[in-house]
């Protein structure tokens, strides 16, 4: 039986081997230059952007509310864990020679560590927050959410002077954050996100959470505290977000608060519409698209050219709505994120079935 | 065998407009009761405040013998009181089964962690939910629709898929907004026994609204007519067909006058 196989997270053993398999594949080619450092880190600012419109998926496309504050939770995690490790990581250094390569226990702990407190601290403001504003209709929850995610990049704009913060030193931009994100990280916290999104959606908290979207006043008269779904997803879609951020931040080694501009906080927005609102497969795939495509059409591209990528973008998303209104894959899912499938009922019960009149329809 | 519900002075105010005024209904355990009346009379209204989805201005909702004004909606869904709506209201992009699944949320057997983990627990309690659902379904004769988009059911299976949704939340008291709206003589004449059977089999107490009178007079016990928010006429099907009050207020008064003559005369 099912029992004796091998599962985690209830995923199967294929799914485990498949993603190593992924992962050393692109760990090999870079170690062989094939991909230069630069690609690596584009390829890691997928997993990011990817992690972070998971998390707004979630809270726009499976729960039904237009938020844009996801940016300032990502900045919130980015903030937070570079605080951190700024702090503390060069402290703990407990490097462990494995004779092939070196290994600092101490640093990768550090780094866990800050990214799980920023993680959580953007859970806990994402809760605080939705508390008075989630009881707000769809677009006033917009426009609020937009105004947080302005005061948290106002925040970091002088987060030397109004808060205690002068290593983050305000709009000069946070230096010394060290550069702790390797690629297993980034590409094994994205898997673990999408373990986590699979496992609550095809679940009864999961369906709970849809059921909102398609029509609230219908699951609170089944039962079901909508206000208490609407604050969980907005929290675990927070946290995605300050996880997103934690890894980013780790990753250039430096935090500028121009880029949680709250112009950017349509980026994960607009992954999500492209790639399918309710679609984790489309979220990935776009995320992945946006990062790589930014840079793919800047080298691709005429000098000068560059800004042409900010006309294209528009350009796409329209013609998909267009093409595809529910997005590029939309309704589409790869085979391990599907909810499993019963099958039918057999009318065994034929005398319990009679029973009920049958309809001519 | 007590009352279930106990509607008392009940009353409610849009801004200026009377919408439900002073209104009672006792409706007892195992009652098929009816509501009635012409269009706007406030018959939806009642069932609103009852639900909790709106609050009322003046009043007290009894269930079991306990106020539940002011309780939100999901608490008063979870205490025994389940709806239907008028123009209904399914999760229209999820699969048929998907819809009674939800409804049996609040009584799943395994936790948040639990199914983050995907632990035994949740194995389990996956089973066992989706059987109890695909009894519903096979019940209500959709068990072979239970894939499908509640969307693109035919407009009578989504009647009866709303009913069978209503029922999984395991209530005690089931109200029904007009279940016979939009529907043809002979889809009619099974939903009246969809609902006789259901009142026996799931032991319920059942108060509808129709606007048709031959379904109320078909199949309730106990008729409450309303009209302008307020009680007209209570009782049987046959005292209410021969009320004055309840003619008029449905054929206008001249009508009312002439029926009333011809009762006389006869």
């Amino acid at each position: 039986m099912k029992k004796n196989r091998f599962q985690f997270l209830g995923l199967s053993w294929r799914f485990w081997v498949v993603a190593i398999v992924i992962y050393a594949v692109v760990q090999v080619l870079f170690s062989t230059n094939v991909i230069n450092d630069y690609m690596k880190t584009v390829i890691q600012l997928g997993c990011v952007m990817a992690i972070v419109s998971l998390g707004l998926n979630l809270i726009y496309g499976f729960n039904g509310q237009f938020s844009l504050g996801q940016w300032g939770f990502y900045a919130i995690g980015a903030y937070a864990s570079a605080d951190i490790t700024y702090r503390y990581a060069s402290k703990v250094s407990l490097p462990l020679d494995l004779g092939f390569a070196t290994f600092d226990i101490g640093q990768t702990g550090i780094y866990i560590v800050a990214i799980a407190i920023g993680t959580i601290l953007a859970g806990v403001i994402a809760y605080l927050f939705g508390l008075p504003v989630l009881k707000l209709g769809s677009d006033y929850f917009g426009i609020a959410t937009l105004g947080f995610t302005i005061v948290v990049k106002v925040l970091a704009d002088n987060s030397d002077t109004i808060l205690p913060f002068p290593e983050m030193k305000g709009a000069r931009g946070m230096v010394g954050i060290p550069r702790l994100t390797t690629l297993f990280w980034s590409f094994f916290l994205l898997v673990l996100a999408i373990a986590i999104l699979r496992n609550l959606l095809n679940s009864s908290t999961g369906r709970a959470i849809v059921s909102v979207r398609e029509d609230e006043i219908a699951a609170k008269s089944m039962g079901i505290d909508v206000v208490k779904y609407k604050n969980l997803s907005f929290v675990v879609g927070g946290m995605f977000a300050g996880l997103a951020g934690g890894i980013y931040a780790h990753l250039y080694a430096f935090l500028h608060p121009s880029l949680f501009n709250f112009i950017k906080s349509f980026d994960p927005m607009i992954i999500i519409v492209f790639g399918g609102l309710g679609s984790i497969t489309g979220t990935i795939v776009a995320g992945f698209g946006w990062a790589l495509s930014l840079e793919v059409l800047r080298i691709i591209l005429p000098a000068g050219a560059e800004t042409w990528r900010f006309i294209i973008y528009p350009v796409a998303l329209l013609l998909i709505m267009l093409l595809r209104p529910r997005g590029l894959l939309g309704g589409v899912e790869w085979g391990f994120l599907k909810p499993k499938v019963w099958p039918q009922r057999k009318e065994d019960q034929t005398a319990k079935v009679e029973a009920a009149p049958q309809e001519a329809v | 065998m007590g009352p279930v519900l106990q509607i008392e002075r009940c009353t409610k105010y849009f801004g200026g407009l009377r919408a439900v005024c002073n209104f009672d209904i006792v409706v007892n355990e195992g009652d098929l009761a009816g509501l009635i009346g012409p269009n706007g009379a406030g018959k939806t209204t009642v069932f609103n405040m009852v639900t909790g989805l709106y609050t009322m201005t003046e009043g007290d909702v009894l269930f079991d013998g306990q106020s539940i004004v002011g309780m939100e909606p999901h608490k008063i869904a979870q205490m025994g009181i389940s709806r239907t709506f008028q123009n209904i209201r399914l999760f229209q992009n999820l699969s048929v089964l998907d819809n009674v699944r939800i409804a049996y949320h609040t009584h799943v057997g395994y936790s948040l962690a639990d199914s983050i983990w995907r632990s035994a627990k949740y194995e389990k309690g996956e089973r066992e939910l989706t059987e109890q659902a695909q009894e519903f379904l096979a019940v209500f004769n959709l068990a072979d629709r239970q894939d499908e988009f509640a969307k693109n059911l035919p407009y009578g299976e989504q009647r009866r898929l709303e009913i069978a949704r209503a029922l999984a939340t395991n209530p005690r008291l089931l109200l029904l907004d007009e279940p016979a709206a939009g529907m043809n003589p002979k889809e009619v004449a099974t939903l009246m026994e969809l609902i006789h059977f259901i009142r026996d089999r799931f032991k319920l107490t059942i108060l509808l609204i129709e606007h048709q009178m031959r379904v109320v007079m078909g199949i309730c016990e106990h008729i409450t007519v309303m009209d302008f928010g307020e009680v007209i006429a209570r009782g049987t099907a046959e005292q209410i067909q021969n009320n004055p009050k309840v003619i008029e207020a449905y054929l206008g008064r001249g009508a009312a006058a002439g029926l009333g003559g011809a009762h006389n005369a006869a």
